[in-house]
């Protein structure tokens, strides 16, 4: 909203005209990109084509939640974060625990996943808003520890080290019922990822999401343009972590089991690495880069089962080194080429 | 209560010893290096081989970890480290992350997963009594020469050319190439060197906190919390953070072993809230 109310108290002989540009401009920013009318319709084709890999695509699609989650934080906001899996690990708890005590259907133990991981969100956010970006990987990182230690230490209600098993979740909905080959089970994640995705796309591209740019290249400005930065960046923080908790929830709900390794540092490394494979700050690089890194990880832990940490973090080195600004830019990349081929204006 | 306090203090100096070159890649030079511990464990490596394998005295082992990690170091920020300088912190911490992720894989490969245990020679094994206060001999080792080091970097920074060429760099890096310093070898130098007191904390520590592959993942937020609590305008500031921390996480182990890390990562978010730029740090930065 900060745009339109700044074109309120602009000089009113342009003040249509900035509006009508403002509008113009925020319309362009957020129309449908020729990749997503690809990677929906693929992703509901493989329900049909690919019925033997349901369970590595349900992993995608639970990771690019999660990568697409931490693109509001990192790639919108411009907050590094090393313990974003601190809210997919309360996700994931919070619907074991949900199912195993409560109610064993799935829908309500995402939602209550979901509403715990935001105001776990909520609560950490006020922690971030300081501080340099050292201080907020750190304190990012503290919290996703110490409750990776909670959760092992209160083996009472999480079961420790052994992970919490012994729930079975009911039909989804009422209707649908988890099947042996998790077709059901992918469907399911799917909508979800599809409708988060929506709303995080309504979020991120309008007049807040561009706040949320605002604040990331200069905080200064942005609070001199009347950007309240604060406010801002806590909102955008919440809803990642609800978002955040919604993919723990999915990992729970199709695997019934959770481990402590969903609050494990390397959750925290890989889903960062997911989004820099599939670069920040336009909401799908989270769903491209889910997919390269768990082809990837599958493929090397074919090859290496044991080392294929090694090559992950080379990726990670050289993706670094060579700039991953230059290698993100190719989804930008073609449509440029084939606009340029036919002539047209980019 | 005394030897827990004791206990506490060797752990504090090892501690520091394995950060304080952090404290200089990361607040001098404003890099976000999680990769830190990759050369405590290359130290503590190169110790387990050189006695395990080759049957070395221990103290030849402790100046052989430093020059081997230091040497790594040199390499390393001469590549590849140094090309990121000016880059944004989100990069510093991937790249860094994936430096750790290839030691720990590195090391998984090389050396197997399991726990590396050293023979220490007889005369630093067993505990001794001072005044009916059990102390272990080669925690008291660890505490001479750690403190012996630190009392060196104190005057190294303070007394020598080196030092103020280093101080200089640091507190406005135009201004001192504007003076003829060669900023970048200084940087390369402070680095290697960094890299060469965390390979012989690595060394010496392999008995204390233990060696296995995951090392520098496990002892990440410990040298972070010593660096960003201590602040890094001092090394007196790392040293009692790094002490406050040895105890504190001792002490915690052993009297609330079931809260005992809450305890750190509480009271470190506690300090960040309150004071982000270091416990000790100058005001009016």
């Amino acid at each position: 909203m900060s745009v339109i109310t700044r074109e309120d108290v602009a000089p009113v002989e342009d003040g249509q005209d900035d509006q009508a540009r403002a509008m113009r401009l925020m319309r362009r920013r957020s129309r449908i990109r020729f990749f997503e009318f690809i990677i929906w319709p693929a992703a509901v084709a493989a329900i049909f084509l690919l019925p033997s890999k349901m369970l590595i695509l349900t992993e995608i699609a639970i990771l690019a939640l999660f990568a697409v989650s931490l693109d509001l934080v990192l790639g919108f906001a411009g907050i590094v974060s090393l313990g974003h899996t601190a809210f997919f690990g309360i996700g994931a708890y919070t619907a074991g625990l949900f199912a195993r005590h409560y109610f064993a259907e799935p829908v309500t133990g995402l939602l209550v996943a979901g509403v715990v991981s935001g105001i776990l969100g909520f609560a950490t956010s006020f922690l971030i808003l300081r501080g340099s970006d050292l201080t907020r990987l750190m304190t990012t990182l503290g919290i996703a520890l110490m409750l990776g230690e909670a959760a092992n230490q209160m083996g009472w209600l999480t079961g420790g080290a052994d992970g919490l098993s012994g729930f079975s979740l009911g039909p989804i909905l009422g209707l649908f019922e988890f099947d042996l080959w998790g077709r059901n089970g992918y469907i399911y994640c799917l909508a979800v990822l599809f409708v988060t995705t929506m709303v995080a796309r309504r979020i991120a591209f309008s007049p807040f999401g561009l706040a949320l740019k605002a604040i990331k290249s200069n905080p200064t400005r942005a609070a001199l343009v009347g950007v309240p930065a604060r406010r801002r960046l806590v909102i955008a923080y919440t809803i990642a972590a609800v978002m955040a908790g919604f993919a723990g929830a999915l990992l729970t709900q199709t695997t019934s089991f959770v481990s402590p390794d969903v609050l494990a540092f390397h959750r925290s490394a890989d889903v960062l690495l997911i989004l820099v494979i599939g670069g920040t700050g336009y909401l799908y690089g989270g769903i491209f880069g889910a997919i390269g890194f768990t082809l990837l990880k599958d493929w090397l832990s074919v090859v290496t089962p044991q080392y294929w940490m090694f090559w992950i973090g080379l990726l990670l080195v050289i993706l670094v080194l060579v700039g991953r600004g230059r290698i993100a830019r190719w989804i930008e990349y073609i449509p440029q080429r084939l606009t340029a081929a036919m002539g047209g204006k980019p | 209560m005394l030897t827990i306090l004791f206990d506490g203090i060797a752990y504090g100096m090892l501690l520091f010893i394995l950060a304080c070159g952090l404290t200089i890649t990361l607040g001098l030079m404003n890099f976000i290096n999680l990769a830190h511990g990759a050369f405590a464990m290359t130290g503590g490596y190169v110790t387990v081989v050189m006695m395990n394998r080759y049957g070395i005295a221990f103290y030849w082992c402790l100046p052989a970890a430093f020059l081997v990690s230091a040497a790594l170091g040199a390499i390393l920020e001469r590549t590849l480290y140094r090309q990121l300088y000016q880059a944004s912190h989100l990069d510093q911490v991937l790249f860094s992350v994936g430096l750790v992720f290839m030691s720990v894989a590195a090391a998984d490969y090389i050396m197997g997963g399991q726990q590396q245990l050293i023979q220490l020679p007889p005369e630093l094994s067993g505990r001794a009594e001072f005044f009916g206060v059990g102390i272990g001999r080669y925690r008291l080792f660890t505490i001479v020469i750690c403190a012996a080091l630190a009392l060196a970097l104190q005057l190294i920074l303070a007394k020598t050319r080196f030092g103020s060429r280093l101080r200089a760099a640091v507190d406005d890096r135009r201004a001192a190439m504007g003076l003829g310093i060669n900023v970048s070898a200084v940087f390369a130098l402070t680095f290697a060197f960094g890299s060469g007191l965390a390979g012989l904390g690595g060394a010496m520590g392999a008995e204390i906190l233990g060696l296995d592959p995951n090392f520098p993942l496990k002892f990440m937020i410990y040298f972070l919390i010593v660096v960003a609590v201590g602040g890094t305008s001092t090394v007196s500031g790392p040293f009692l953070a790094a002490l406050l921390l040895g105890i504190a996480d001792v002490a915690g182990k052993y009297y609330v072993p079931a809260i005992g890390p809450f305890v750190i990562y509480g009271l470190m978010i506690i300090m960040l809230i309150l004071r982000p730029a270091g416990l000790f740090a100058r005001g009016g930065r």
